[in-house]
Formats: C-alpha cells, sequence, structure tokens
C-alpha cells in the first residue's frame, strides 16, 4: 500500500513539466552542479547512486513513510486561520481580504519541518553503510533534528555551530547535548551558520570512509538540493491533497519563507505544474534591503558557494559577505538553486520582509490564533498580510507555519524591548 | 616549451611552494615572493584569498582573513601577478583559489586577465571536472593550464575524467583532507603516484601535509613534484612584514633536501 507521505507519489509525468528538475548532473537550468573538492566528488556520486536505488526501494519507502507518521507525527493538519484572515479583512476594501490557511508543520516532533528532510537522509546514511553523521546548524533547529534522528538510530553525532550562535541559542545547544550530539564551536570567519557550513565541509573531507553529511536545507551540491526538497515535499502533497479534500479546489497562492529554501521548496514543488497556483517566497529583509540583510535573490548575484551554482550575497570580487536576519534560521548568504532557477524562469515570485515586519506578524498571529510561530514562518505571515488586502475574499491563501516559536522568545522580547 | 612544462625536468623534481597573495598584506607579497624564488622555487602558486576557504586548515585559513583583512582585491592579485611576470620573465606563476572570485566576472574575463597578467594555469579547488565548463574552455582559450586535483578518494574509473583535459601538471593531493593538517603515508605516495604516471604523461606533483625536508626528499623519490603551502604560510603568518628571509631559509632547506634526495635516486 502506498502511504499519501510517499515521496515518491507523483501525479502523472506532463510534457513541460517544472517537477523534472535537476538534470542528470544536478543542474537546475543554470544552477546547481556539483562544484566540491575532488575528495568529495567520488563520495557525492555514490551518494547520488544510492538515493536513486533507495527511491526505488519499497522498504525505504515504506521506513519513510512509517517514521513520518508516527515518529514525526504526520500528516500535519491544514488549518483555516479565521481570525487572522479577519483581522487582515479590516480596513481592506469591501470583498477583498483573501482566506488565509497554515499548513502546520509546526506540529511536526521537534517543532518544524527540519525532521522530515532528516528522517529521510539518516536512512539514506545506513543504507550507505555510514556510521558518523555531521551536520551544520545555525538556530539550532536542524542540529536538533539531525540529534533527535541521530538518537532514534543509535548512531553518534557531531554538529557544527557558529560560536556566536551557540551564544544566541543556549536552548537548542542544550537540547542538542540532551540528545547524546556533541556540539562544536566554529571561530572561523563570522562564527555563523556558512562557518559552520564550512567546517562540516572540512570534516567531511577528512572522514569520508565512515561519515554523513547531513546537510539541513535544499542547497549544497547534487543530489542534496534534489534529496532534500524530496523529503520535505511531502509537506506540499499533504497540503495538496488536505485542499481538495476541504474546499474542493486549490490554493491561489502559497506562502512560504526562505533561508536555504527547504520548507519552500516543499511546499511549491508538488504544486509547481498548476499553473493557476501562484507562489511567494519571501526572504528576509533585515534591516533593509539597502542596509544588513539575508536576501539572496532580492539583493545578491549568481555565484557558487558550498558546492553548488546559485545567488548569493557577495561582493565586486565575489567574497561572501555576512546576512543579517532577526531569525537565524534566514540568516544565510545563500538559497537553494531551484529557487534560483524558479525565481530567474518567473514561475516563483520572491519578496522579502524586514525584521521590524516579520516581529508585527509575530505578534499578530499570537493574538489572533494562539499559535507562537517561529520567526521564519513570521516573514511568510507578513508577506501575506501584505498579500491579503489584495486578493478578493472568495481566494486561498496557503502559507506554512514551518516551525513554532518557543525557540525565538528570548530574541522576540530581546527586539522589543521586554525583561525576561 | 612553456614555463611550466620547463619546471618539470626529468633529472630534477620541482618544489612548488605556495603563499596566499596579500598575506600580511598586498604591498608586502612581492618580496614573499621573491623569497621563495630566492629560495629555489621552481613555480609559485599564489593563493587567491577566499571568505570560504572551504578545504584548507586553520594556518591557511587564517592566511585568507590576514589577506581580506587587509583589503586585498582581485585587482590586488592581478597587479602582484603582472609585477611578478616583470621581475622573473621565466618562473612559472600558478592562480590557486576558489571558483567564486574566480567566476565574479565572467570565467572569460578572469582567464583573460590572468594571462595578461602572466599567470601560466590555474587551480581551482571547488571546480571538479564535472562543472568544467563552468572555467576550463575560458582558461584553455586563453592559453592557460588548468591543473587538475587527483586524491586518494579518486578510483580507478574516476581518473580518466580527472586526466581529461588536464594540463600543466597533476596536483596530487596525498591526503583526504584539508590543507596543512596530516600528513601522509609515504607508501600510499609512491603507490598513488605510481598508479598517476601509468595513467599520464603530465608531471606529478604532491602536496597537502608536506612540511619537513625529509618528507619533501621522500616525495622528490617518486614524484615530479613537491607542493608546499601550510608552512610557508605559517612563517607568514609569525614573521609578517619581515617574513621574507625567513621564508627564503626555510625553502632553501627543502630545496638542499629534494636535490640530494634524487641525486641519490
Amino acid at each position: 500500500m502506498n502511504a499519501p507521505n510517499s515521496f515518491r507519489t507523483q501525479p502523472p509525468e506532463q510534457a513541460n513539466s517544472l517537477r523534472q528538475q535537476p538534470d542528470e548532473r544536478g543542474h537546475f537550468g543554470a544552477y546547481g552542479g556539483r562544484y566540491v573538492a575532488e575528495t568529495l566528488m567520488p563520495l557525492v556520486l555514490d551518494l547520488e547512486r544510492e538515493y536513486r536505488a533507495a527511491k526505488a526501494d519499497p522498504a525505504f519507502q515504506a521506513q519513510f513513510d512509517d517514521l513520518l507518521e508516527h515518529y514525526v507525527g504526520r500528516p500535519s493538519p491544514l488549518y483555516f486561520a479565521e481570525r487572522l484572515t479577519e483581522a487582515l479583512r479590516d480596513g481592506a476594501e469591501p470583498g477583498m481580504g483573501a482566506e488565509v490557511w497554515f499548513k502546520r508543520d509546526e506540529l511536526n516532533h521537534t517543532g518544524a519541518h527540519k525532521i522530515n528532510n532528516c528522517v529521510g537522509q539518516i536512512l539514506l546514511a545506513m543504507r550507505m553503510g555510514k556510521t558518523r553523521i555531521i551536520a551544520e546548524t545555525g538556530a539550532g533547529q536542524h542540529g536538533v533534528a539531525t540529534a533527535t534522528v541521530c538518537a532514534r538510530f543509535g548512531l553518534p553525532c557531531v554538529v557544527y555551530m557558529g560560536a556566536r550562535d551557540i551564544e544566541r541559542q543556549q536552548p537548542n545547544v542544550f537540547r542538542m547535548k540532551l540528545l547524546g550530539a556533541e556540539v562544536r564551536p566554529v571561530t572561523s570567519g563570522a562564527a555563523t551558520l556558512k562557518d559552520a557550513m564550512n567546517e562540516g565541509l572540512r570534516d567531511w573531507v577528512a572522514n569520508v570512509h565512515d561519515t554523513f553529511y547531513l546537510i539541513g536545507t535544499a542547497a549544497g551540491p547534487h543530489p542534496y538540493p534534489e534529496l532534500v526538497r524530496d523529503f520535505q515535499s511531502v509537506i506540499g502533497r499533504e497540503a495538496r491533497a488536505q485542499m481538495l479534500a476541504r474546499t474542493g479546489r486549490l490554493p491561489d497562492l502559497l506562502v512560504a519563507a526562505i533561508g536555504g529554501g527547504s520548507n519552500a521548496i516543499g511546499l511549491f514543488h508538488p504544486f509547481l505544474d498548476d499553473a493557476d497556483v501562484a507562489m511567494l517566497g519571501v526572504e528576509a529583509a533585515g534591516h533593509g534591503l539597502d542596509r544588513e540583510h539575508a536576501a539572496s535573490l532580492n539583493g545578491g548575484a549568481p555565484g557558487v558557494l558550498h558546492g553548488n551554482k546559485t545567488y548569493l550575497l557577495q561582493d565586486d570580487d565575489g567574497q561572501i559577505t555576512e546576512g543579517h536576519s532577526i531569525s537565524a534560521g534566514l540568516d544565510y548568504p545563500g538559497i537553494g538553486p531551484e529557487h534560483a532557477w524558479l525565481n530567474d524562469i518567473g514561475r516563483v515570485e520572491y519578496t522579502a520582509i524586514t525584521d521590524t515586519e516579520a516581529l508585527d506578524a509575530f505578534q499578530l498571529v499570537c493574538r489572533t490564533e494562539g499559535i507562537i510561530p517561529a520567526l521564519e514562518p513570521s516573514h511568510a505571515i507578513a508577506a501575506v498580510a501584505k498579500r491579503a488586502r489584495t486578493m478578493r475574499a472568495d481566494q486561498i491563501i496557503l502559507a506554512n507555519m514551518c516551525g513554532r516559536g518557543d525557540k525565538d522568545i528570548f530574541t522576540v522580547a530581546t527586539a522589543l524591548g521586554v525583561e525576561m | 616549451m612553456n614555463r611550466l612544462a620547463s619546471a618539470f625536468p626529468a633529472d630534477r623534481a620541482a618544489l612548488v611552494a605556495f603563499v596566499t597573495a596579500g598575506d600580511p598584506s598586498p604591498a608586502v607579497t612581492p618580496a614573499i615572493l621573491d623569497a621563495l624564488v630566492a629560495g629555489g622555487a621552481d613555480v609559485i602558486e599564489l593563493g587567491m584569498p577566499f571568505t570560504d576557504p572551504m578545504a584548507d586548515g586553520p594556518a591557511i585559513q587564517a592566511a585568507n582573513i590576514r589577506s581580506l583583512g587587509a583589503g586585498t582585491a582581485t585587482a590586488d592579485i592581478l597587479t602582484i601577478a603582472t609585477d611578478f611576470r616583470a621581475r622573473h620573465a621565466d618562473v612559472p606563476l600558478v592562480l590557486m583559489g576558489y571558483a567564486n572570485p574566480m567566476l565574479r566576472r565572467g570565467a572569460q574575463w578572469f582567464a583573460t586577465a590572468a594571462a595578461e597578467a602572466g599567470v601560466d594555469g590555474v587551480i581551482c579547488v571547488d571546480v571538479p571536472p564535472e562543472e568544467d565548463g563552468a572555467l576550463g574552455p575560458a582558461l584553455r582559450d586563453a592559453g592557460l593550464d588548468f591543473i587538475r586535483l587527483a586524491t586518494p578518494t579518486t578510483d580507478a574509473a574516476r581518473l580518466p575524467a580527472v586526466l581529461d583535459a588536464a594540463s600543466g601538471f597533476v596536483y596530487y593531493v596525498s591526503v583526504a583532507g584539508i590543507t596543512g593538517l596530516q600528513q601522509a603515508v609515504q607508501t600510499s605516495i609512491d603507490e598513488a603516484v605510481g598508479r598517476l604516471k601509468a595513467a599520464t604523461d603530465l608531471p606529478i606533483a604532491v602536496g597537502f601535509g608536506v612540511r619537513t625536508p625529509e618528507q619533501a626528499a621522500a616525495i622528490a623519490r617518486v614524484a615530479d613534484g613537491v607542493v608546499v603551502g601550510s608552512a610557508i604560510v605559517e612563517i607568514v603568518g609569525t614573521h609578517g612584514e619581515a617574513a621574507a628571509p625567513h621564508v627564503t631559509e626555510y625553502v632553501r632547506s627543502l630545496r638542499a633536501a629534494i636535490d640530494q634526495s634524487r641525486k641519490q635516486a
């Protein structure tokens, strides 16, 4: 029996589908690819072979589905945010103000969408006979999710985390340690996520024989962007089926926050061939696009970093510049290559939301829906708030509530000037 | 015969010396390059600093930070190369670095600028044969060698892909790891060099973790070249603007050991 979660469950193939990227060399249009040191190249090719085999293996599929249902808690609910919808209609023209719905991936085990991908990748790691897992983390959500699946399967886990992020995210550091992971502080560079990823790659290149690098977003060398997308696409597949079952139609607009872009591609991908479904990716504008931000598409240029070609924050000489966002999960100077391609072909629109706008949306969702959202989806909700009023009341916006905000309450308190 | 080919004569192992451009500052690099030549380096590898040197260990990471901190720009690196070529007409000069700074203004721009600056070849850590199209054609059109890397993980099935379109020399990265940390077991180097030599006529230079004259000598017995990087970069890190004489002294010790080793062979 094929569970609805199955990442192989695809609608019939159609001509000119937008869902058939990447090509056999891992390119999404001009983006993606395998820009890695020669030492890693054979491993990356191995991973690709193993992923193809896993994808075709019903036993792998069954184990993935079973863990998503019984360990992660899928399917996550599709929820009509009625009071938020009403709040956004307030002040809109008569007949305007679209319905806002949430895909509630914040209800997953560990509190975010990250776990979907971690379950898939650790099964792949074990299938490849790897006995040691490494990961990078920024805010700590991917680190916690990785430490969680490592504990579940009894594999040693090393998480690289920027020293600055460790200071900012102590609760998650403690969670990872409780789960048995070793958290290694990274002091190189700016001591944040991209430096943690550099250190992860350095570890991997030195331990290729036994180590699996469990990348947290839909970026990195091929096949990572593809396999992370496939594992995260459970979000969009569920949402599509749920929306049809509940309303008999598809949403008019999908909205998701983007750091590396895994929750967004997971929501968008199953809808890419639905021409009537518009999509909006929301980058972090930080202090503003003319100041410090983390909006690679809106404020960056194409380049090569961390194994793939994509849009990057960089200077005229190709030196990578630091991203800034109040959300540590969006604070990365790159973006998954499939988003770079979807941006260039115009299938998805990408906008950016500032720290302040995200904080306002955070509070709005808390008060209207009784849901404390993470700062990442708060960016998506801020974009929803702007769009909803421009859409008719009979239209539907589906936003990905990709994480819960417990981890962010200290950051938010500081930003609001509240002593805790 | 071009400069790189002349640097690997049959009777003498070449010493390939790496430093990071602009470390400790663009103004000091020319003196350090001259010091490498004075000590007996046959090929100069000029590292292009990058904010995210993923394949490098602590020594070269620190050099990148020092260089970028001193404001080193791509234009400075090209000026350093141009001036080096004016002072040393015959010493081969290779740029080594990461893809993004090389591709920022377009591969064509970079290849043309490097060729005009008198550069002979390019080593790019994160452009493997699978992505050759991003950089290789532009370099070859500009008459530059695109030097390929082989590693302990490069198996027999993959080796032809690595050697296809390789030119200049083949850089054998002797350890699966980052620069400057471990050293490889000599027997594994001997075996790997034998394997590479059976597959290509290009010179084979061996690097990563080579630090002492003894190690350099052992490699020189089997390989066409010995690459030393982190150890030199550490001297620059320690002595800063006053590094040149220390660099010459160290490189001379490597040179002597390499020459001695070949005479014994």
